[in-house]
């Protein structure tokens, strides 16, 4: 058939061009404008159909899908609401670089343009919230846009793609092209491989650091598991220590002997504080991002910076480099190790002070807690769940807030692709739905989104998706009854007044489990979380585990905002004094 | 106590600006295909970068291509930004910033022109001034009768400036401007 060229309508040739670019699962919701396609996947069985139950859940969980499998994940929607409900999700996409292909109906070509029902204007909205979109106005060129949506949304810095198919065009009759190896696109070419001298310079760079750091990213786990393996070849030939952003989890493994853990507005002490004095730093795949630097006069002051990114915008974006190398972070690496090498040095011994300063700064312990025998400290939770499921095959996600940051500071991630959160957009409700399209990928793996009381009943909805696909996912949620992020930015900037960040009236996640026909687990006491968890991660089906924590805990170490790295609030610091006194008087009167 | 150096009291750390802008002239050769302008335009609005001059025009019809003169002011951080974002759009093909370009070549600035349409009404002294002024600026009378001019005057921005502020007084009723044209000298293409 390849190269033939077939005639078919434009909802048979969506369909051939799903397959024909290795599309297995779709989530989605029919609508009025979609019903062509709906009516073509209804007479095939390659590819599998996920029912959401809203659309943004279809969005993060091909977010979750493509995240944990490297592969894009495909989204079709109806128009109108169905294209403004999955607009989070592609923002959410565009900010943490995960590849979608996201198709949307709409109304008749003759009706664009005249306030028809469940019209909008899908390309004007998603334009800014893509990488790149579509109006396919001509069934002749519906395949063809297609391949290239696959194309553009899978390679460079990957990103969502919208392509948006009025219902005439659906039935219409035209000539299929299947996908070409021969790219006719001129415009789009994203440089893969570095430049080899910059890259020689920063290897020389490298070889006379003396305090040097590694700080990854997401890039790393976009690029494939190779750049992950060739990061820890790295980390081994070069003795450098590593932290890692929220996103690039699990590219260096938390057991490794040069982590550090994650940087960062809630990173560890030793990270930030290395950051802050280190010499060299080497930046894989990361951005720079505001919750990393802190405050940027005073980021880092005295090291030279070598930034490794595919995007070219990113380079010189916050923080001037020194030597920025445009390519993609496998390849740049690959070379990296080579010359590295080649070069035969395999004495670290001139990095032994700096080690001994980072052993200081560990010693600190930045991630302690007060441990309690009454009531479960959310930490406690996070690190019960993490020994009672690291030795399964298991993928974490999870919402967007305290527990987010305690899941990254406790949940030891040994591989990549297996820790799914939102990062740049931050979307409260991202996690469950992420969880089922992972599940979907993973069908026998165990999926938990460690989630918040308030996040959960974002996208609670999809409960009812997970039963009905029989997708065990197992939903953990850190119970304070609070938003609690939200709290602790309320303790720290406005005087301890908490603005509706408490929710008076909480559902009985229990009883909710059981009413969608899922499985609920209550624990509130320390001494029988163990059991609970075990019979969580045994149930069949999905759970929803009513985790009761204690109240008022806040998330530490932290670098309260206008301060610098090695400015640091750390836990048996933050009296509740301090934690007022934080942000000065000054500060608090400019908000 | 630096207004750079407090805390912002919120999430976000914010510093003032403290780099001189410049204004640069770009060209963006793009693939003239539906809504890439509103990609150019949009990603200047949601960014928050400036346009100040804008046209555009298919110039290869067989190629589908099109030129796009912007011309911007902009730290010099937030110009390289511009430049990495510009080329971040899909069915952008080049940017070139024409400043940078046309100071690598030697020379002062890009060659930069502009058209405009100039209506002028009024009679007695005011009408024979904007006559005698409209030649010596070299604009062309494109229309006319009894009671008004129509002036098409073609140069450099400050000259179009200047002729505008002078028709001022003498009975100006309508400006259209094109926005820049602006190519390097030399032999050499984009």
């Amino acid at each position: 058939m390849a190269g033939k060229q077939m005639e078919m309508t434009g909802a048979e040739m969506v369909l051939q061009a799903l397959k024909d670019n290795g599309v297995e699962h779709i989530f989605g919701y029919p609508g009025g404008a979609v019903l062509p396609i709906y009516d073509e996947l209804h007479q095939q069985e390659d590819i599998e159909h996920i029912l959401v139950r809203h659309e943004q859940g279809a969005g993060h969980m091909a977010e979750g899908y493509a995240r944990s499998t490297g592969k894009p994940g495909v989204v079709l929607v109806t128009s109108g609401p169905g294209a403004t409900n999955v607009v989070t999700a592609l923002q959410d996409a565009l900010m943490d670089s995960i590849p979608l292909v996201c198709l949307t109906g709409q109304v008749p070509t003759s009706l664009i343009g005249s306030d028809a029902f469940q019209e909008c204007d899908t390309v004007g909205i998603t334009r800014p919230c893509t990488k790149h979109n579509w109006l396919v106005k001509d069934v002749n060129q519906l395949s063809r846009i297609i391949h290239e949506a696959f194309r553009i949304a899978t390679t460079g810095r990957p990103g969502p793609v919208v392509v948006d198919i009025p219902k005439d065009v659906q039935f219409a009759t035209g000539i299929y092209t299947p996908p070409s190896p021969v790219i006719e696109q001129k415009s789009y070419q994203p440089k893969v491989s570095g430049d080899l001298d910059k890259i020689r310079a920063a290897i020389e760079l490298m070889a006379t650091a003396k305090r040097p750091i590694i700080y990854s990213g997401g890039g790393v786990i976009n690029s494939g598991r190779e750049a992950s393996q060739l990061l820890r070849e790295l980390v081994e030939l070069t003795g450098f220590p590593i932290t890692s952003t929220l996103m690039g989890l699990g590219a260096y493994p938390a057991s490794g002997k040069n982590w550090m853990g994650m940087l960062g507005m809630h990173g560890t002490y030793e990270a930030n504080m290395a950051m802050h004095d280190c010499d060299v730093m080497v930046c894989i795949g990361a951005r720079f991002d505001d919750r990393i630097t802190g405050r940027l006069d005073a980021f880092s002051p005295n090291s030279k910076k070598i930034h490794i990114d595919i995007d070219p915008s990113s380079i010189n974006k916050i923080v001037r480099t020194d030597i920025g190398i445009l390519g993609d972070v496998g390849h740049v690496l690959e070379d990296m190790v080579r010359l590295w090498r080649a070069s035969k040095k395999t004495d670290h011994s001139q990095l032994a002070d700096w080690w001994t300063r980072i052993a200081k700064w560990k010693a600190r312990n930045s991630l302690a807690y007060p441990v309690n025998n009454d009531v479960i400290m959310p930490q406690y939770a996070i690190q019960r769940l993490y020994e009672l499921t690291k030795d399964r095959d298991t993928f974490i996600t999870t919402e967007v807030g305290q527990h987010q940051m305690w899941a990254a500071q406790f949940y030891g991630f040994e591989e990549p692709n297996r820790w799914m959160t939102s990062g740049g957009l931050g979307t409260m409700g991202y996690g469950f739905p992420a969880a089922i399209g992972v599940q979907v990928a993973h069908r026998d793996s165990l999926v938990i989104d460690i989630a918040g009381d308030a996040s959960i009943q974002m996208c609670i909805q999809e409960l009812s998706c997970a039963v009905q696909y029989e997708l065990p996912v197992k939903i953990f949620i850190l119970n304070n009854q609070y938003m609690g992020m939200v709290r602790q930015w309320q303790q720290l900037l406005h005087g301890n007044r908490l603005s509706h960040s408490y929710t008076e009236s909480m559902p009985d996640f229990v009883k909710l489990a059981e009413a969608y026909g899922a499985t609920g687990i209550r624990c509130d006491k320390p001494a029988d979380l163990d059991d609970a968890i075990t019979r969580m991660v045994e149930t069949k089906g999905p759970v929803i585990f009513d985790c009761r924590v204690a109240a008022l805990a806040n998330c530490f170490p932290m670098i309260p905002s206008g301060k610098a790295h090695n400015d640091m609030l750390l836990p048996d610091e933050a009296s509740d004094e301090a934690v007022a006194n934080a942000i000065d008087a000054k500060g608090r009167a400019l908000v | 106590m630096n207004a750079q150096h407090q805390p912002t009291g919120s999430a976000y750390f914010m510093t003032a600006e403290t780099a001189r802008p410049e204004t640069h002239t770009l060209s963006v050769l793009v693939d003239n295909e539906p809504g890439v302008l509103a990609r150019v335009i949009g990603l200047f609005s949601g960014r928050g970068y400036n346009i100040e001059s804008l046209t555009v025009s298919e110039t290869e019809h067989e190629a589908h291509l099109s030129r796009i003169t912007i011309v911007t002011t902009a730290t010099p951080n937030v110009l390289e930004q511009i430049k990495s974002q510009l080329e971040r759009i899909v069915p952008v093909h080049r940017v070139v910033d024409l400043t940078v370009r046309s100071a690598e070549l030697g020379h002062d600035k890009p060659l930069e022109r502009e058209l405009a349409l100039i209506k002028v009404a009024g009679s007695g002294e005011n009408r024979v001034e904007a006559l005698r002024l409209a030649d010596a600026f070299r604009a062309q009378v494109i229309d006319a009768n009894t009671e008004h001019f129509i002036f098409e005057i073609t140069g450099r921005v400050s000259k179009i400036e200047q002729f505008i502020s002078i028709m001022r007084p003498l009975g100006l009723v309508e400006i259209c401007r094109t926005g820049i044209a602006a190519m390097n000298r030399g032999s050499q293409g984009m």
